[in-house]
Parts: structure tokens; C-alpha cells; sequence
């Protein structure tokens, strides 16, 4: 089966250009700004939107990612408001893909069955996971691929040789390379490291490679672009939101702006590198 | 529950992890290599002769173990019921059971050549363990505390400190035990290649409640022997607080295939189980967090809820999973103590037997105090006395003052 991501990466080959991947946190700063901010992007120029579902405790998370989450929750937001939320952006774009992010325990109180199948009539084309490796794939990744859902991993600079084929086999949609050991927010990987480990996973697998973690300006985002597949950006969106919040961390006239501002950014740095050779 | 009984209550996990459904390896990927290492270093260390003897050597001679059984007379003659008797886990070095497991796990590190270890810590005891293990072995330690904690359990971050450990203030979330937990989850992630997570409950991404355990169940081995010594046979009944539940485990495991000790674990009932409370079983159900699935305080989206006990080691929304299994299949009672019962219970026993201990095993002196009544003269009972009461002072005699006005 071809889910929208399958279809515009295959369109993006045709371009011969590189994804650029937009994370912004659903329901930050609530839930009507956070549709508004949502159905801005692809006009900005994101390519894939993931959208984190928010969680008290995210472990891998640093600052930025972590508060986005809470001002969420705050809010009102909960898993079933994420899925209204991507169904109300289905009524006006039926391509863009929508990657909803996470961890595992919201989805696992909503049942696995039921969010799937939820997940699927919102409009909802893949998941990642951050707590669920492939030593847990009978949890949600199997269920998931059944139910039409792509499952995408993270491979990160710790999945050596050995561990990628395990990593890469219920793979689908794209691959997720982490640039760092680290959170969400951190300092910037070292561009010829990522590049290698970048031909590494190309090696063992035909998906598109995106790399996120570390991607904060739009030359960051050109210099990623040229190797891999897509350019994943959240924490530098998430702190524009934050930036145009009030005092009392509501939404302004300038925060949908400031969000699409960066995007357009960034997307002008993707668009501008040389897609790879395949 | 009406659930079939296995041959064994301690042949668990199996190879993946899991207590029936409980536990498992909920981590990021980042993680998950070291974890499998951590795993195969741990089977090695476990068959080799030399590891264990060297344990042995630093369990006498640096813990001061064997730890007494105590005989509380006063304690049982108040009660008028049940014989008890003290498992004197705070006469430990450091002041509380956490260290076995800490020695533990610096051999390990030892042993996987990481020199920088990182712990999380509620009341500062397993921070003061590790820090302290840190200085004997020359390993750099650092220590995350929610600031709450650090604000309340201030005689332990100073311990840290002189011990040469870094303690940071966990800011985030509700600046307890879980999100120091999670901050030092996201040091680990970050520091992959040189840190060795240094875990102080059974919970976690297995193999950690199951080494954890295996560490402490050195309490409930020596228990077995100095009764039978004492009293020519097993206890009738046993009794520990959980917060993660590893000085429970430590007593309970060796005890779970013999069926005619019943077995008490104690949560943190708060201010009451309809308000505010840390009794992931009593209040809590099935989730997943800190890379296992166990019991847990969380609303109805999954998200986590705050938890709440006076003992900031109990202070936290969730439990061992191995607990969750033994609660589930009906080996292990699981009861529940408040804070006012827990503060009533130091007292009793300060007064009593001459020992201050820690809130935390107050709760299970707690619930000692209503069992003890309804069992017969005969009936021996063991509570495990996991940690001294030194570090809450300065909390509990601002409590009493202020009551008292």
C-alpha cells in the first residue's frame, strides 16, 4: 500500500530535491492557533509536518520541546484532540503527509486498536515513536503497519552495523537519523559524521533518509539537504512560537507569522541544496 | 484473582524483560545498544566466581553486612500481638539498603570500563550511596534531585557534595523523582559513550529490576538464615515500603516460593487515596514509563500524574514492575499508608526501640501497627527497617513544631 508520505517522496525524487520536515508540538500554544499554525506550514514550504502529541514526561526532550508539551497540556490537549486536530487539516490539504510523534503511554491508555484505527480516518500517515524500539515491535509497529500506518524508526549514532538491519526491518515511510546522542534542542552534529552514517543507512536500505536533531538555520538545513533525504527541524520552530507568546504564554496576532516565517526560511535553505545522488 | 499459580514466583523475567505483562525495554533507540550490553555484562559478572567474591569483600568490611535482625520487644509488647523483628538495613554504610545495589552496579560499571556514573535520587539515599561508592572507586558522579527533594532533604545534597558528587535541581515537570528521572534518562542519552545509568529501584528498562533485585535480595537472604538461627524456622509474615520497591524486593524475593509467609508491601497513601497520594497500585493502572510497563498514577489521556507522600523516597507514580506482577497474581498484598500514620509510626518507634528511622520505612511501621494486634504471640513477623531517620529531622521536627502550636 502507498501511504502520502510513499507519494511525496517519490514526487520530491522527481524534483530532485530533499524533504524539508516541520515538528511543532499539537495544541501549542492551544488548540485553535496550533490548527492555524498547522495548515500555514505547507504554504511555508514544509514538504512532511510532524506533529508531537504531547506528554508529561518526554525523555528524550530537551527544554523547548518538553514546555512546548506542557503548554499543550495545559490547554486541554489530549491524543483524541491531536487526531481532531489532523482531521480538521485534512478538510483543506489531502497531501501533505502528517507524521504523528511521541511516546507510547497516551497511545497505550487509548488502546492501540482503536487509535490506529482513529489515526487512519483522521488522516494520519505515520508514527514515531521514541520509546519503542524494535525489541517492542509486537506493541504497536506491527498493529500499525496492519492498519496501513507507516512506522518510522530512529536510528541514531549508536545503531552500529549489527543493530540496523533489526532497526531498518519493520521500517517504513522513511528513516529517522538522530545526529546526536542527545535530547531534542542540543547543539549541532558534526556535518562530515552525520554525512557518513547518512551512506551507512543507505547501504542497508531503499527509504528515504531524513536527519533531524541539531537543524537550526537555514544553511543547517541546506548543508543536511544536500546528503540526505529531508531535513527535520522542531526546536528552532518551537522557540519561534514560544518567542511570540505573551507574558502569560498565550498566542498573539504574530505567532501563526512567526512560525511560517522560519519555515519559508528554512525551506528556502532546503529547496537551495543539491539533492544527492541516489 | 483467579488466575492460574505458577511453579515459581522467581524464575521471572523471561528473556525479554517481562513480569507477564509487566516490564519490557521502553527506551529511545540511542539507548538500547548499551542496554543489551549492560545485559550480557551482567550474565558474565553473575558466572564469575571473582565477581561475587570481590562483592562479598566490600559488603563485609566496607557496607557492614550481614545487618542484624533485631528482636523489637518494646515495639511487640506495645502491639500485644505478633513477635517483630528489624531487618537493620539503616545500619548500612550510608544509612540505607540502597547501597547494596549501588556496589552492585559500580562493579558493573567497573566492569564495563565507564567512568562517569549518574544517578537519580528521591530522598538523597540512593544519591548518597552512589556518590559514595563514586568516591571509593575514583569515578566522577553526577546526581539528579528534584529541587522539592533537594529543598527538603537538604542533610543528604550536602553528604553528596562532600562526597565530591554533582547534584543538580531538577526543575522540570513536578520537580520530584520521576523528573529527575527523566533528566537523567536524558543526560544518559546524551552521554551514551562514557556513562553508566546507575538506577536505584527495580524498575527501569530491563535487565534493571531484575540486577536490582538480584543485589538486594541479599536482605532477604540473610533474613532467612538469622531467623532460622534465632527462631529454628520461617517468618510467618513480612512487611516493607515501596516507593519503586527495591528494599521490598531485596526482602520478599527469596520468600516468594514459600508459601506460607504472607507478604505485605507498603505504598504512600499521601494525604488519603482520594486526594494526593504516591500508591501507584492502590490508585494506579497499567502504563508505560521509564522504559517499562508497570503501574502507574496517570489521568485518563496517559499522561502523568503528580504524585504526593510526606517521604520524598516514596514520592513517585509508579512501581517495580515485578511488583505490579506480584500484585496481579496475588502473591503479595499491596497496602497503603498516609502521611499522618507514617508520622505517628516514627514517632512510636523513636520512642519505643530507641531508632529514628526514615519516613519512608515509617510507612511500613505504619501498617506493622495495625497487622501486629490481629496476629497471635507466635506469629513472627519481619519489617525491613531500610534506612535511618537522620536525613528527615530537620523535616519532621518542623512538622511536630508546627503541629504542636
Amino acid at each position: 500500500m502507498t501511504t502520502r508520505i510513499d507519494t511525496r517522496f517519490a514526487e520530491l525524487k522527481k524534483q530532485g530535491r530533499s524533504a524539508f520536515v516541520t515538528f511543532v508540538m499539537a495544541g501549542d500554544p492551544d488548540p485553535a492557533t496550533s490548527l492555524e499554525i498547522i495548515k500555514a506550514l505547507p504554504k511555508a514550504g514544509a514538504d512532511v509536518i510532524e506533529l508531537g502529541m504531547p506528554f508529561t514526561d518526554p525523555m528524550a526532550d530537551g527544554p523547548s520541546i518538553q514546555a512546548a508539551g506542557l503548554r499543550a497540556l495545559r490547554a486541554g490537549m489530549t491524543l483524541k484532540k491531536t487526531l481532531e486536530l489532523v482531521r480538521g487539516f485534512r478538510k483543506d490539504d489531502d497531501a501533505t503527509p502528517i507524521v504523528l510523534m511521541g511516546y507510547y503511554n497516551p497511545i497505550y491508555i487509548y488502546g492501540v486498536g482503536k487509535f490506529l484505527a482513529d489515526a487512519k480516518t483522521a488522516g494520519v500517515d505515520g508514527l514515531i515513536i521514541v520509546d519503542l524500539p524494535p525489541e517492542e515491535d509486537n506493541e504497536l509497529c506491527l498493529p500499525a503497519m496492519k492498519a496501513g500506518l507507516n512506522f518510522i524508526r530512529l536510528a541514531t549514532p549508536t545503531t552500529d552495523d549489527k543493530r540496523l538491519p533489526a532497526v531498518l526491518a519493520n521500517t517504513s515511510g522513511f528513516v529517522y537519523y538522530v545526529a546526536i546522542t542527545g535530547i531534542t534542542g542540543a547543539a549541532a552534529a558534526d556535518a562530515t559524521a552525520v554525512s557518513e552514517a547518512v551512506a551507512r543507512i543507505k547501504r542497508h536500505t531503499k527509504l528515504p533518509v531524513c536527519v533531524g536533531f541539531g537543524i537550526r538555520t537555514p544553511e543547517n538545513a541546506r548543508a543536511i539537504a544536500s546528503y540526505a533525504n529531508g531535513a527535520v527541524v522542531g526546536t528552532a520552530l518551537v522557540d519561534a512560537l514560544k518567542n511570540s507568546l505573551d507574558a502569560e504564554g498565550r498566542a498573539t496576532g504574530k505567532t501563526v507569522n512567526a512560525v511560517a516565517e522560519l519555515t519559508a526560511s528554512l525551506a528556502q535553505g532546503v529547496r537551495g541544496a543539491q539533492q544527492a545522488a541516489e | 484473582m483467579t488466575k492460574a499459580k505458577p511453579n515459581s514466583y522467581r524464575s521471572g523475567p523471561d528473556e525479554r524483560g517481562h513480569f507477564g505483562i509487566f516490564g519490557g525495554r521502553f527506551v529511545a533507540e540511542t539507548l538500547m545498544p548499551l542496554i543489551l550490553d549492560l545485559e550480557k555484562a551482567y550474565n558474565a559478572a553473575k558466572a564469575d566466581p571473582a565477581f561475587q567474591a570481590e562483592m562479598n569483600g566490600y559488603l563485609k568490611n566496607y557496607v557492614g553486612r550481614p545487618s542484624p535482625l533485631y528482636f523489637a520487644e518494646r515495639l511487640t509488647e506495645h502491639l500485644g500481638g505478633a513477635k517483630i523483628y528489624l531487618k537493620r538495613e539503616e545500619l548500612n554504610h550510608t544509612g540505607s539498603h540502597k547501597v547494596n545495589n549501588v556496589l552492585g552496579q559500580i562493579m558493573l560499571a567497573r566492569r564495563m570500563g565507564k567512568k562517569r556514573i549518574i544517578a537519580e535520587t528521591g530522598a538523597g539515599q540512593h544519591g548518597v550511596a552512589t556518590a559514595t561508592l563514586c568516591a571509593r572507586f575514583g569515578l566522577e558522579c553526577v546526581v539528579y534531585m528534584g529541587a522539592v527533594d533537594v529543598e527538603r532533604q537538604q542533610p543528604n545534597v550536602i553528604r553528596m557534595e562532600m562526597l565530591g558528587a554533582k547534584v543538580f535541581p531538577v526543575q522540570s515537570g513536578t520537580r520530584t523523582l520521576k523528573d529527575a528521572m527523566n533528566e537523567a534518562l536524558r543526560d544518559w542519552v546524551t552521554n551514551v559513550h562514557n556513562t553508566f545509568y546507575c538506577i536505584g529501584t527495580v524498575a527501569g528498562p530491563h535487565p534493571y529490576p531484575t540486577l536490582v533485585r538480584d543485589f538486594q535480595s541479599i536482605i532477604g537472604n540473610e533474613t532467612k538464615a538469622q531467623l532460622q538461627e534465632v527462631e529454628g524456622r520461617l517468618p510467618d509474615s513480612l512487611v516493607a515500603c515501596i516507593g519503586g520497591g527495591s528494599n521490598a524486593m531485596g526482602l520478599f524475593h527469596p520468600f516468594l516460593d514459600d508459601s506460607s509467609v504472607e507478604i505485605f508491601g507498603v505504598e504512600a497513601a499521601g494525604h488519603g487515596l482520594t486526594q494526593l497520594h504516591a500508591a501507584s497500585i492502590a490508585g494506579g493502572r497499567p502504563g508505560v514509563l521509564h522504559g517499562n510497563r508497570t503501574y502507574l498514577l496517570m489521568n485518563e489521556d496517559g499522561q502523568i500524574q503528580d504524585a504526593h507522600s510526606i517521604s520524598a523516597g516514596l514520592d513517585y507514580p509508579g512501581i517495580g514492575p515485578e511488583h505490579s506482577w506480584l500484585h496481579e497474581i496475588g502473591r503479595v498484598n499491596y497496602l497503603s499508608a498516609t502521611d499522618d500514620e507514617a508520622l505517628a509510626a516514627f514517632q512510636l518507634l523513636s520512642r519505643l526501640e530507641g531508632i529514628i528511622p526514615a519516613l519512608e520505612p515509617a510507612h511500613a511501621i505504619a501498617k506493622v501497627m495495625e497487622l501486629a494486634p490481629k496476629r497471635p504471640r507466635d506469629h513472627l513477623m519481619v519489617v525491613n527497617l531500610s534506612g535511618r531517620g537522620d536525613k528527615d529531622v530537620p523535616q519532621v521536627g518542623d512538622i511536630l513544631r508546627g503541629k504542636s502550636k
